[in-house]
Protein backbone atom coordinates (compact mmCIF):
# COMPACT_ATOMS: atom_id res chain seq x y z
CA UNK A 1 0.00 0.00 0.00
CA UNK A 2 1.52 3.61 -1.25
CA UNK A 3 2.40 5.53 2.01
CA UNK A 4 0.56 8.69 1.85
CA UNK A 5 3.75 10.54 2.61
CA UNK A 6 5.54 8.98 -0.53
CA UNK A 7 3.38 11.22 -2.67
CA UNK A 8 4.60 14.55 -1.43
CA UNK A 9 7.08 15.26 -3.72
CA UNK A 10 8.67 18.49 -3.50
CA UNK A 11 9.56 18.46 -7.25
CA UNK A 12 5.91 18.46 -8.80
CA UNK A 13 4.65 21.66 -10.69
CA UNK A 14 2.16 23.48 -8.81
CA UNK A 15 -1.15 22.86 -10.77
CA UNK A 16 -0.19 19.03 -11.06
CA UNK A 17 -0.01 19.25 -7.38
CA UNK A 18 -3.32 21.35 -6.96
CA UNK A 19 -4.88 18.75 -8.89
CA UNK A 20 -3.67 15.90 -7.16
CA UNK A 21 -4.79 17.32 -3.78
CA UNK A 22 -8.39 17.70 -5.06
CA UNK A 23 -8.08 14.18 -6.10
CA UNK A 24 -7.09 12.66 -3.34
CA UNK A 25 -9.29 15.02 -1.01
CA UNK A 26 -12.18 14.30 -3.20
CA UNK A 27 -11.59 10.44 -2.30
CA UNK A 28 -10.51 11.05 1.05
CA UNK A 29 -14.15 12.80 1.03
CA UNK A 30 -15.99 9.93 -0.39
CA UNK A 31 -14.60 7.56 1.77
CA UNK A 32 -17.38 7.16 4.76
CA UNK A 33 -14.67 7.11 7.44
CA UNK A 34 -13.46 10.38 6.05
CA UNK A 35 -13.09 11.94 9.36
CA UNK A 36 -9.79 9.92 10.54
CA UNK A 37 -7.14 12.43 10.14
CA UNK A 38 -7.64 13.22 6.21
CA UNK A 39 -5.82 16.26 6.81
CA UNK A 40 -2.98 15.50 9.33
CA UNK A 41 0.76 16.22 7.86
CA UNK A 42 2.71 12.96 8.26
CA UNK A 43 6.10 14.73 9.44
CA UNK A 44 6.54 16.19 12.46
CA UNK A 45 10.08 17.52 12.37
CA UNK A 46 9.88 19.77 15.42
CA UNK A 47 10.26 18.38 18.79
CA UNK A 48 7.30 18.35 20.98
CA UNK A 49 8.97 19.76 23.96
CA UNK A 50 12.18 21.27 22.38
CA UNK A 51 14.55 19.52 23.98
CA UNK A 52 16.14 15.87 22.51
CA UNK A 53 14.44 12.73 24.36
CA UNK A 54 16.36 10.39 26.25
CA UNK A 55 17.83 7.27 24.52
CA UNK A 56 17.64 4.91 27.33
CA UNK A 57 14.66 6.01 28.59
CA UNK A 58 13.30 5.59 25.15
CA UNK A 59 13.91 2.03 24.97
CA UNK A 60 13.07 1.35 28.56
CA UNK A 61 9.42 2.49 27.17
CA UNK A 62 9.19 0.42 23.92
CA UNK A 63 10.48 -2.74 26.40
CA UNK A 64 7.89 -2.43 28.59
CA UNK A 65 4.63 -3.77 27.56
CA UNK A 66 2.64 -1.64 30.30
CA UNK A 67 3.83 1.79 29.19
CA UNK A 68 4.39 1.52 25.37
CA UNK A 69 2.73 -1.35 24.78
CA UNK A 70 5.08 -1.30 21.60
CA UNK A 71 5.72 -4.94 21.72
CA UNK A 72 2.16 -6.37 22.14
CA UNK A 73 2.08 -5.83 18.17
CA UNK A 74 5.32 -5.31 16.97
CA UNK A 75 8.71 -7.35 17.49
CA UNK A 76 12.60 -5.71 17.69
CA UNK A 77 15.76 -5.93 18.85
CA UNK A 78 14.73 -6.74 22.65
CA UNK A 79 14.44 -9.71 25.31
CA UNK A 80 12.12 -12.27 25.11
CA UNK A 81 10.90 -12.58 21.57
CA UNK A 82 8.21 -15.50 22.31
CA UNK A 83 6.59 -12.78 24.11
CA UNK A 84 6.39 -10.24 21.42
CA UNK A 85 3.49 -9.54 19.08
CA UNK A 86 3.32 -10.15 15.07
CA UNK A 87 0.53 -7.75 14.01
CA UNK A 88 3.03 -4.98 12.89
CA UNK A 89 6.51 -4.68 11.44
CA UNK A 90 9.71 -5.19 13.19
CA UNK A 91 11.02 -2.46 14.65
CA UNK A 92 14.58 -3.28 13.52
CA UNK A 93 15.39 -0.98 10.85
CA UNK A 94 12.87 1.58 11.87
CA UNK A 95 15.08 4.65 12.04
CA UNK A 96 16.30 3.83 8.73
CA UNK A 97 12.97 3.39 6.86
CA UNK A 98 12.06 6.83 8.71
CA UNK A 99 12.39 9.99 9.29
CA UNK A 100 12.59 11.67 12.32
CA UNK A 101 10.21 13.59 11.78
CA UNK A 102 7.90 10.62 10.59
CA UNK A 103 8.39 8.84 13.45
CA UNK A 104 7.28 11.46 15.80
CA UNK A 105 4.47 11.73 13.81
CA UNK A 106 3.75 8.09 13.41
CA UNK A 107 3.73 8.21 17.42
CA UNK A 108 1.43 11.19 17.86
CA UNK A 109 -0.70 10.20 15.88
CA UNK A 110 -0.31 7.56 12.75
CA UNK A 111 -3.50 8.34 11.19
CA UNK A 112 -2.16 9.88 7.91
CA UNK A 113 -0.02 6.93 7.27
CA UNK A 114 -2.98 4.69 7.04
CA UNK A 115 -6.23 5.81 8.21
CA UNK A 116 -7.51 3.08 9.54
CA UNK A 117 -4.37 1.43 11.34
CA UNK A 118 -4.49 -0.66 14.37
CA UNK A 119 -1.52 1.49 15.66
CA UNK A 120 -2.78 3.49 18.70
CA UNK A 121 -1.98 7.59 18.46
CA UNK A 122 0.13 8.52 21.65
CA UNK A 123 -0.05 11.66 21.69
CA UNK A 124 -3.67 12.34 20.81
CA UNK A 125 -6.77 12.71 23.28
CA UNK A 126 -9.69 13.58 20.84
CA UNK A 127 -11.57 11.12 19.04
CA UNK A 128 -11.85 8.68 21.45
CA UNK A 129 -14.89 7.17 22.09
CA UNK A 130 -15.60 4.99 25.98
CA UNK A 131 -11.86 5.98 27.22
CA UNK A 132 -11.73 4.50 30.63
CA UNK A 133 -12.07 6.90 33.47
CA UNK A 134 -8.63 6.21 34.99
CA UNK A 135 -6.99 7.50 31.27
CA UNK A 136 -9.97 9.75 30.56
CA UNK A 137 -7.98 13.32 28.89
CA UNK A 138 -4.28 11.45 29.10
CA UNK A 139 -2.53 10.50 26.04
CA UNK A 140 -0.69 6.93 26.18
CA UNK A 141 2.39 8.92 26.26
CA UNK A 142 3.57 12.04 27.31
CA UNK A 143 5.78 14.62 25.38
CA UNK A 144 8.30 14.07 27.06
CA UNK A 145 7.96 10.36 27.10
CA UNK A 146 7.18 10.29 23.01
CA UNK A 147 10.58 12.35 22.67
CA UNK A 148 12.04 9.79 24.44
CA UNK A 149 10.98 6.60 22.36
CA UNK A 150 11.89 9.12 18.92
CA UNK A 151 15.25 9.59 20.33
CA UNK A 152 15.43 5.51 20.28
CA UNK A 153 13.91 4.62 17.23
CA UNK A 154 16.40 6.58 15.39
CA UNK A 155 19.27 5.02 16.56
CA UNK A 156 17.29 1.88 14.99
CA UNK A 157 19.77 1.51 12.32
CA UNK A 158 19.73 -1.97 11.26
CA UNK B 1 1.34 15.43 -16.40
CA UNK B 2 -1.75 13.20 -17.28
CA UNK B 3 -0.10 10.19 -16.70
CA UNK B 4 1.16 11.74 -12.81
CA UNK B 5 -2.38 11.89 -12.71
CA UNK B 6 -3.72 8.80 -13.34
CA UNK B 7 -0.60 7.56 -10.81
CA UNK B 8 -2.07 10.06 -8.35
CA UNK B 9 -5.86 8.64 -8.81
CA UNK B 10 -4.84 5.29 -8.84
CA UNK B 11 -2.66 5.29 -5.60
CA UNK B 12 -5.73 7.08 -4.18
CA UNK B 13 -8.08 4.88 -5.01
CA UNK B 14 -6.28 2.17 -3.89
CA UNK B 15 -5.54 3.44 -0.43
CA UNK B 16 -9.21 3.96 -0.51
CA UNK B 17 -10.28 0.44 -0.94
CA UNK B 18 -7.57 -1.34 1.00
CA UNK B 19 -8.88 0.43 4.02
CA UNK B 20 -11.82 -0.69 3.28
CA UNK B 21 -11.57 -3.92 2.88
CA UNK B 22 -9.32 -3.79 6.17
CA UNK B 23 -12.52 -2.43 7.94
CA UNK B 24 -15.25 -5.15 6.01
CA UNK B 25 -13.65 -8.79 6.68
CA UNK B 26 -15.60 -10.98 8.48
CA UNK B 27 -14.32 -14.63 9.39
CA UNK B 28 -16.15 -16.89 6.35
CA UNK B 29 -18.70 -19.44 7.94
CA UNK B 30 -16.05 -22.33 7.59
CA UNK B 31 -13.41 -20.57 8.91
CA UNK B 32 -14.78 -20.06 11.95
CA UNK B 33 -13.15 -22.23 15.01
CA UNK B 34 -13.82 -21.92 18.38
CA UNK B 35 -11.01 -20.74 21.34
CA UNK B 36 -11.01 -24.06 22.50
CA UNK B 37 -8.41 -24.95 19.19
CA UNK B 38 -6.22 -22.79 20.41
CA UNK B 39 -5.45 -24.48 23.26
CA UNK B 40 -2.70 -27.29 23.88
CA UNK B 41 -4.25 -30.51 23.84
CA UNK B 42 -3.48 -30.89 27.60
CA UNK B 43 -6.38 -28.41 28.57
CA UNK B 44 -8.56 -29.76 25.83
CA UNK B 45 -8.73 -32.48 27.84
CA UNK B 46 -9.14 -31.68 31.08
CA UNK B 47 -12.48 -28.51 29.08
CA UNK B 48 -13.42 -31.93 28.01
CA UNK B 49 -13.11 -34.31 31.02
CA UNK B 50 -16.34 -33.51 33.30
CA UNK B 51 -14.09 -34.79 36.53
CA UNK B 52 -11.05 -32.97 35.29
CA UNK B 53 -12.43 -29.37 34.46
CA UNK B 54 -13.17 -27.62 37.68
CA UNK B 55 -16.06 -26.03 36.58
CA UNK B 56 -17.78 -29.22 37.79
CA UNK B 57 -17.63 -27.90 41.69
CA UNK B 58 -20.18 -25.17 40.17
CA UNK B 59 -22.09 -27.65 38.48
CA UNK B 60 -22.66 -29.43 41.62
CA UNK B 61 -23.97 -26.26 43.26
CA UNK B 62 -25.65 -25.84 40.55
CA UNK B 63 -27.88 -29.08 40.65
CA UNK B 64 -28.44 -28.34 44.21
CA UNK B 65 -29.83 -24.77 43.97
CA UNK B 66 -31.95 -26.25 41.05
CA UNK B 67 -33.38 -28.44 43.50
CA UNK B 68 -34.12 -26.27 46.57
CA UNK B 69 -37.47 -24.17 47.35
CA UNK B 70 -36.69 -20.68 47.73
CA UNK B 71 -37.71 -16.80 48.02
CA UNK B 72 -41.53 -16.32 49.14
CA UNK B 73 -42.95 -18.71 46.38
CA UNK B 74 -41.00 -22.02 47.98
CA UNK B 75 -40.67 -22.75 44.87
CA UNK B 76 -37.85 -24.63 43.29
CA UNK B 77 -36.32 -24.37 39.81
CA UNK B 78 -37.29 -28.10 39.42
CA UNK B 79 -40.66 -27.61 41.22
CA UNK B 80 -41.50 -25.57 37.37
CA UNK B 81 -39.13 -27.42 35.12
CA UNK B 82 -38.56 -30.63 35.85
CA UNK B 83 -35.03 -32.80 35.97
CA UNK B 84 -32.23 -30.04 34.24
CA UNK B 85 -31.07 -32.65 31.91
CA UNK B 86 -34.00 -32.63 29.62
CA UNK B 87 -36.18 -29.52 30.53
CA UNK B 88 -32.96 -27.31 30.29
CA UNK B 89 -31.17 -29.20 26.96
CA UNK B 90 -30.76 -26.46 24.14
CA UNK B 91 -31.89 -23.92 25.71
CA UNK B 92 -28.06 -22.05 26.58
CA UNK B 93 -27.66 -22.12 22.47
CA UNK B 94 -30.82 -19.77 22.02
CA UNK B 95 -29.70 -16.64 24.24
CA UNK B 96 -29.65 -14.00 24.75
CA UNK B 97 -32.92 -13.70 23.55
CA UNK B 98 -35.76 -11.42 23.48
CA UNK B 99 -37.94 -10.84 26.39
CA UNK B 100 -41.80 -10.51 25.34
CA UNK B 101 -42.55 -8.02 28.21
CA UNK B 102 -39.69 -5.83 28.02
CA UNK B 103 -38.96 -6.75 24.40
CA UNK B 104 -35.30 -6.34 24.73
CA UNK B 105 -32.79 -8.98 24.62
CA UNK B 106 -32.34 -10.43 27.79
CA UNK B 107 -29.35 -13.38 28.14
CA UNK B 108 -29.18 -16.68 30.16
CA UNK B 109 -27.76 -15.00 32.99
CA UNK B 110 -30.59 -12.29 33.53
CA UNK B 111 -33.37 -15.21 32.56
CA UNK B 112 -32.30 -16.62 35.30
CA UNK B 113 -32.82 -14.27 37.48
CA UNK B 114 -36.24 -13.34 35.77
CA UNK B 115 -37.62 -16.59 37.11
CA UNK B 116 -36.25 -15.81 40.11
CA UNK B 117 -37.75 -12.44 41.01
CA UNK B 118 -41.25 -13.48 39.08
CA UNK B 119 -41.97 -16.90 39.95
CA UNK B 120 -39.89 -17.84 42.90
CA UNK B 121 -40.63 -14.57 44.06
CA UNK B 122 -36.49 -14.41 45.48
CA UNK B 123 -34.16 -11.29 45.38
CA UNK B 124 -32.31 -11.37 41.83
CA UNK B 125 -28.42 -12.85 42.41
CA UNK B 126 -25.70 -10.73 42.12
CA UNK B 127 -23.69 -11.00 38.71
CA UNK B 128 -20.41 -13.54 38.75
CA UNK B 129 -22.03 -14.39 42.33
CA UNK B 130 -21.10 -18.20 42.79
CA UNK B 131 -25.10 -18.69 43.14
CA UNK B 132 -25.66 -17.00 39.80
CA UNK B 133 -22.59 -18.86 37.57
CA UNK B 134 -23.66 -21.96 39.47
CA UNK B 135 -26.92 -21.90 37.90
CA UNK B 136 -25.75 -20.99 34.50
CA UNK B 137 -23.31 -23.31 34.42
CA UNK B 138 -25.90 -26.21 34.92
CA UNK B 139 -28.34 -24.90 32.62
CA UNK B 140 -25.38 -24.22 29.89
CA UNK B 141 -24.15 -27.54 30.45
CA UNK B 142 -27.13 -29.20 29.13
CA UNK B 143 -26.82 -27.81 25.45
CA UNK B 144 -22.94 -29.03 25.13
CA UNK B 145 -22.68 -30.46 21.62
CA UNK B 146 -25.65 -28.55 20.17
CA UNK B 147 -25.04 -25.80 17.55
CA UNK B 148 -25.69 -21.84 18.54
CA UNK B 149 -29.21 -21.14 17.46
CA UNK B 150 -30.18 -17.74 18.71
CA UNK B 151 -33.30 -16.66 16.67
CA UNK B 152 -32.69 -14.17 13.73
CA UNK B 153 -36.53 -12.22 13.79
CA UNK B 154 -38.04 -8.70 12.87
CA UNK B 155 -37.83 -8.41 16.79
CA UNK B 156 -34.13 -9.48 17.48
CA UNK B 157 -32.61 -7.78 14.53
CA UNK B 158 -32.36 -4.43 15.57
CA UNK B 159 -30.17 -5.50 18.89
CA UNK B 160 -27.99 -8.05 16.54
CA UNK B 161 -27.46 -5.07 14.56
CA UNK B 162 -26.66 -2.72 17.66
CA UNK B 163 -23.88 -5.73 18.69
CA UNK B 164 -22.54 -5.46 15.44
CA UNK B 165 -21.94 -2.32 15.44
CA UNK B 166 -20.62 -1.99 18.94
CA UNK B 167 -18.18 -4.85 17.72
CA UNK B 168 -17.14 -2.53 14.96
CA UNK B 169 -16.60 0.68 16.72
CA UNK B 170 -12.64 1.71 17.94
CA UNK B 171 -12.92 2.32 21.59
CA UNK B 172 -10.80 3.03 24.38
CA UNK B 173 -7.41 5.17 24.92
CA UNK B 174 -6.11 2.45 22.09
CA UNK B 175 -8.49 3.25 19.80
CA UNK B 176 -9.24 -0.24 18.62
CA UNK B 177 -12.59 -2.12 17.95
CA UNK B 178 -13.44 -5.62 19.05
CA UNK B 179 -13.38 -6.65 14.94
CA UNK B 180 -9.57 -4.96 14.49
CA UNK B 181 -7.95 -8.17 16.72
CA UNK B 182 -10.98 -10.65 16.63
CA UNK B 183 -12.10 -10.60 12.54
CA UNK B 184 -8.56 -9.02 11.13
CA UNK B 185 -6.26 -10.64 13.24
CA UNK B 186 -6.75 -13.82 14.71
CA UNK B 187 -4.15 -16.54 14.68
CA UNK B 188 -1.42 -13.59 15.15
CA UNK B 189 -0.11 -12.62 18.30
CA UNK B 190 -0.36 -9.97 20.79
CA UNK B 191 2.50 -10.19 22.69
CA UNK B 192 2.74 -13.44 23.73
CA UNK B 193 -1.15 -14.68 23.26
CA UNK B 194 -2.57 -15.93 20.00
CA UNK B 195 -5.63 -14.10 19.41
CA UNK B 196 -8.55 -16.16 19.26
CA UNK B 197 -11.87 -15.43 17.06
CA UNK B 198 -13.71 -14.19 19.88
CA UNK B 199 -16.72 -16.98 19.99
CA UNK B 200 -18.72 -17.15 23.41
CA UNK B 201 -19.29 -21.01 22.72
CA UNK B 202 -17.71 -21.89 26.28
CA UNK B 203 -19.33 -19.36 28.87
CA UNK B 204 -19.46 -19.64 31.36
CA UNK B 205 -15.99 -20.54 32.12
CA UNK B 206 -13.32 -21.52 34.52
CA UNK B 207 -10.30 -19.35 33.51
CA UNK B 208 -7.08 -20.31 35.40
CA UNK B 209 -6.19 -17.05 35.53
CA UNK B 210 -8.78 -15.70 37.29
CA UNK B 211 -9.11 -19.12 39.72
CA UNK B 212 -12.89 -19.06 39.49
CA UNK B 213 -15.75 -19.66 36.76
CA UNK B 214 -16.42 -16.51 34.41
CA UNK B 215 -19.34 -15.51 32.80
CA UNK B 216 -19.06 -14.17 28.93
CA UNK B 217 -19.33 -10.62 30.37
CA UNK B 218 -16.75 -10.45 32.70
CA UNK B 219 -14.37 -11.82 29.74
CA UNK B 220 -15.31 -9.01 27.43
CA UNK B 221 -14.45 -6.27 30.55
CA UNK B 222 -11.10 -8.14 30.11
CA UNK B 223 -10.96 -7.05 26.48
CA UNK B 224 -12.55 -3.59 27.82
CA UNK B 225 -9.56 -3.21 29.94
CA UNK B 226 -6.94 -4.12 27.25
CA UNK B 227 -8.35 -1.31 24.88
CA UNK B 228 -8.57 0.88 27.96
CA UNK B 229 -11.65 1.36 27.27
CA UNK B 230 -14.58 2.23 30.01
CA UNK B 231 -16.74 -1.58 30.55
CA UNK B 232 -20.02 -1.91 30.08
CA UNK B 233 -21.97 -2.65 33.15
CA UNK B 234 -23.10 -5.77 33.63
CA UNK B 235 -26.33 -6.73 32.37
CA UNK B 236 -26.33 -3.49 30.66
CA UNK B 237 -28.41 -3.14 27.17
CA UNK B 238 -24.66 -2.39 25.40
CA UNK B 239 -23.11 -5.94 27.34
CA UNK B 240 -26.26 -7.48 26.27
CA UNK B 241 -26.59 -6.61 22.69
CA UNK B 242 -22.84 -7.14 22.12
CA UNK B 243 -22.96 -10.67 23.73
CA UNK B 244 -26.00 -11.57 20.88
CA UNK B 245 -23.78 -10.55 18.20
CA UNK B 246 -21.95 -12.42 19.89
CA UNK B 247 -23.97 -15.82 19.50
CA UNK B 248 -25.23 -15.03 16.20
CA UNK B 249 -21.43 -14.91 14.85
CA UNK B 250 -21.01 -18.16 15.96
CA UNK B 251 -24.61 -19.35 15.13
CA UNK B 252 -24.16 -23.19 14.07
CA UNK B 253 -21.05 -23.09 16.06
CA UNK B 254 -20.95 -26.13 18.49
CA UNK B 255 -21.42 -25.18 22.00
CA UNK B 256 -18.80 -26.36 24.35
CA UNK B 257 -20.07 -24.63 27.87
CA UNK B 258 -19.10 -24.54 30.42
CA UNK B 259 -15.38 -24.56 29.05
CA UNK B 260 -12.19 -23.92 30.06
CA UNK B 261 -9.36 -21.41 29.70
CA UNK B 262 -5.58 -20.80 30.79
C1 LIG C 1 -2.10 -2.15 18.48
C2 LIG C 1 -0.97 -2.31 17.62
C3 LIG C 1 0.25 -1.40 17.69
C4 LIG C 1 0.89 -0.86 18.79
C5 LIG C 1 0.51 -1.01 20.25
C6 LIG C 1 2.01 -0.12 18.27
N1 LIG C 1 2.06 -0.21 16.92
FE1 LIG C 1 3.48 0.63 15.67
N2 LIG C 1 2.50 -0.12 14.03
C7 LIG C 1 1.40 -0.93 14.05
C8 LIG C 1 1.06 -1.33 12.70
C9 LIG C 1 -0.11 -2.25 12.29
C10 LIG C 1 2.00 -0.72 11.84
C11 LIG C 1 2.09 -0.88 10.31
C12 LIG C 1 1.67 0.31 9.51
C13 LIG C 1 0.34 0.90 9.91
O1 LIG C 1 -0.68 0.21 9.89
O2 LIG C 1 0.32 2.06 10.29
C14 LIG C 1 2.90 0.03 12.72
C15 LIG C 1 3.98 0.77 12.27
C16 LIG C 1 4.96 1.32 13.07
C17 LIG C 1 6.19 1.92 12.60
C18 LIG C 1 6.64 1.97 11.16
C19 LIG C 1 7.21 0.60 10.89
C20 LIG C 1 7.85 0.44 9.53
O3 LIG C 1 9.05 0.27 9.48
O4 LIG C 1 7.11 0.50 8.54
C21 LIG C 1 6.90 2.32 13.72
C22 LIG C 1 8.25 2.96 13.73
C23 LIG C 1 6.10 2.00 14.87
N3 LIG C 1 4.93 1.40 14.45
C24 LIG C 1 6.48 2.24 16.18
C25 LIG C 1 5.72 1.92 17.31
C26 LIG C 1 6.12 2.21 18.67
C27 LIG C 1 7.45 2.84 19.07
C28 LIG C 1 5.10 1.80 19.48
C29 LIG C 1 4.95 1.95 20.98
C30 LIG C 1 5.30 3.18 21.60
C31 LIG C 1 4.09 1.18 18.62
N4 LIG C 1 4.51 1.29 17.32
C32 LIG C 1 2.91 0.59 19.07
C33 LIG C 1 0.70 -1.35 15.19
C34 LIG C 1 1.01 -0.99 16.52
C1 LIG D 1 -6.09 -5.76 21.14
C2 LIG D 1 -6.74 -6.99 20.85
C3 LIG D 1 -8.15 -7.28 21.33
C4 LIG D 1 -9.26 -6.46 21.30
C5 LIG D 1 -9.36 -5.04 20.79
C6 LIG D 1 -10.36 -7.25 21.82
N1 LIG D 1 -9.92 -8.49 22.18
FE1 LIG D 1 -11.09 -10.05 22.77
N2 LIG D 1 -9.40 -11.19 23.09
C7 LIG D 1 -8.11 -10.82 22.77
C8 LIG D 1 -7.18 -11.85 23.20
C9 LIG D 1 -5.66 -11.84 23.03
C10 LIG D 1 -7.97 -12.87 23.79
C11 LIG D 1 -7.46 -14.20 24.37
C12 LIG D 1 -7.50 -14.27 25.82
C13 LIG D 1 -6.34 -13.67 26.50
O1 LIG D 1 -5.24 -14.19 26.32
O2 LIG D 1 -6.54 -12.70 27.26
C14 LIG D 1 -9.38 -12.42 23.68
C15 LIG D 1 -10.49 -13.17 24.10
C16 LIG D 1 -11.81 -12.84 23.79
C17 LIG D 1 -12.94 -13.71 24.00
C18 LIG D 1 -12.89 -15.12 24.58
C19 LIG D 1 -12.75 -16.15 23.51
C20 LIG D 1 -12.61 -17.54 24.07
O3 LIG D 1 -12.49 -18.45 23.25
O4 LIG D 1 -12.63 -17.75 25.27
C21 LIG D 1 -14.05 -13.04 23.58
C22 LIG D 1 -15.49 -13.55 23.60
C23 LIG D 1 -13.62 -11.73 23.12
N3 LIG D 1 -12.25 -11.64 23.26
C24 LIG D 1 -14.45 -10.73 22.64
C25 LIG D 1 -14.04 -9.40 22.43
C26 LIG D 1 -14.93 -8.28 22.24
C27 LIG D 1 -16.45 -8.38 22.16
C28 LIG D 1 -14.16 -7.17 22.11
C29 LIG D 1 -14.56 -5.72 22.01
C30 LIG D 1 -15.38 -5.18 23.07
C31 LIG D 1 -12.78 -7.60 22.16
N4 LIG D 1 -12.75 -8.95 22.40
C32 LIG D 1 -11.67 -6.78 21.97
C33 LIG D 1 -7.73 -9.64 22.13
C34 LIG D 1 -8.58 -8.55 21.90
Amino acid sequence: MPKAGSRRSPRKPLGEAVILFLLVAFAVLMTPRSGRGASLPCDRPASLTGRPGDIARGQAIVADRRRGLCLLCHSGPFAEPRTQGDLAPDLAGAGKRWTEGQLRQRLVDPRCFAPETIMPAYGRTTDLVRVATVFAGNPILTADEIEDVVAFLVTLRQ
Amino acid sequence: MMSAMRRGLTSAILAWSLADIGAAADIPPDDRRSGTTVMGPALQAMQNDDSGNPAGLWLADGQALWDERNGDADKSCADCHGAAATAMKGVATRYPAVDPVSRQPIDLEQRINLCRTTRQKAPALAFESRELLSLTALVARQSRGLPIAVAVTPESRPFIDAGNALFHRRQGQLDLSCAQCHDDNWGRHLGGAVIPQGHPTGYPLYRLEWQTLGSLQRRLRNCMAGMRAEPYAYGSPDAVRLELYLMWRAQGMTWEAPGLRP
